[in-house]
């Protein structure tokens, strides 16, 4: 499945809320999915889990996707027990997987394509497990994954699609910070008026 | 940037107690503590945090996960401390450079230093892992205070006042366990 096709059927599905991407997932939806909501500056490898987490207690009526990586997961594993210990209902927890370091010139991961992150969200005690290697697939059932309870965890098997350039500037800018906290701001306003 | 208390006062014998941590920073508006347990800080502030109805506890398995969990928080506009060891401190220094301070967000750590010997300042700790603690936090021009006594302790709500109202991260050393 290609990256760019699975992340624009995600955006079909979930055109309007706040996302967490990271590295190259966070290039490709930038380019697929251009948002004030989108949460570009989580700094540190394998942070994205963690700024969503906090996103997610602190908003609780939003729902948070986090574009999460699996070099960059594989950095912060013991997220997956945070976030079943804190159980944000809220929170969905993508990883696209495909076995490389791909903006830190394509090296494979350690055990590349043996490591079952599905399996280990499990363990962790993630209620809701789920793993699409197939675009179809993804679009008959993404409805159905963001109306489960979280949190959720989503294994998304992918290889490289439509190449997008490594924007490094807005995932690290003030700008894009700014714009989400005006763009979080407003949208909850307009949620809670006074 | 504050540095305060660099300089030990020899004469205050006021105990920090930990109910005056809580208090304080419950005062600041605090409503999150995200920690991972401290020996310094265990008994007297993690145990009372969690059996305190008026604040959540977010545990985590590594402390680097809590500045970024203090980062999302803010972006709410919910205010949160990370309780959290030293050595935790020093395993979380990239996050709390790119997080804190580069991206400049409000992230308030309260910092038990296990080990420094009574009587003696950070800085002149035998422990290495102490002793460059404040060199550290110097080098990110990253705002810190020494909690010794019962009157640091009092200053706590003002200073994450001030972290949050100015958007930069501060630091707050325990030097004792407190009572």
């Amino acid at each position: 499945m290609k990256r760019d096709a699975a992340l624009g059927v995600l955006a079909r599905h979930y055109p309007e809320g706040i996302v967490v991407p990271v590295y190259q997932a966070a290039f490709d939806w930038m380019a697929i999915r251009p948002h004030p909501l989108n949460y570009l500056c989580t700094g540190a490898m394998g942070q994205a889990v963690s700024h969503g987490l906090g996103l997610a207690l602190g908003c609780p009526e939003e729902k948070i996707v986090v574009l999460d990586g699996d070099g960059s997961l594989l950095m912060n594993l013991g997220a997956l027990v945070t976030v079943a210990h804190a159980a944000p209902a809220n929170l969905v927890h993508f990883v696209c997987c495909n076995a490389i370091y791909e903006v830190n010139g394509r090296f494979p991961l350690p055990c590349a394509g043996d490591v079952d992150f599905a399996g280990m969200a499990r363990a962790a005690g993630i209620p809701h497990v789920l793993a699409f290697d197939d675009v179809g697939d993804l679009e008959a059932r993404l409805g159905e994954v963001f109306q489960l309870q979280g949190p959720v965890f989503v294994v998304l098997h992918v290889e490289q699609g439509a190449a997008h350039p490594h924007d490094y500037v807005a995932i690290h800018s003030d700008a894009s910070r700014r714009t989400f906290r005006a763009a979080l701001r407003a949208r909850r306003t307009v949620a809670t008026p006074a | 940037m504050m540095h305060e208390a660099a300089a030990r006062p020899a004469a205050r014998t006021d105990a920090l107690e930990g109910s005056a941590i809580i208090r304080e920073i419950k005062a600041a508006g605090v409503g999150t503590v995200v920690a991972l347990p401290d020996i310094v800080t265990c008994e007297t502030v993690l145990w009372p945090v969690a059996r305190d109805t008026g604040l959540r506890l977010v545990q985590v398995c590594k402390e680097d996960e809590g500045v970024s969990i203090c980062a999302g928080l803010s972006y709410c506009d919910q205010r949160s401390v990370l309780l959290i060891q030293h050595t935790g401190f020093l395993d979380s220094i990239n996050a709390i450079r790119v997080i804190a301070v580069e991206y400049q967000l409000p992230i308030v750590m309260i910092v038990g230093l296990q080990g420094l010997e009574p009587g003696r300042a950070p800085t002149d700790s035998d422990r290495l892992g102490v002793r460059i603690v404040i060199p550290i936090l110097e080098a990110m021009r990253l705002g810190f205070t020494i909690l010794e006594t019962g009157a640091d302790a009092a200053g706590l709500a003002a200073t994450i006042e001030a972290s949050y109202a100015s958007s930069r991260p501060h630091v707050f050393l325990v030097a004792r366990s407190p009572a």
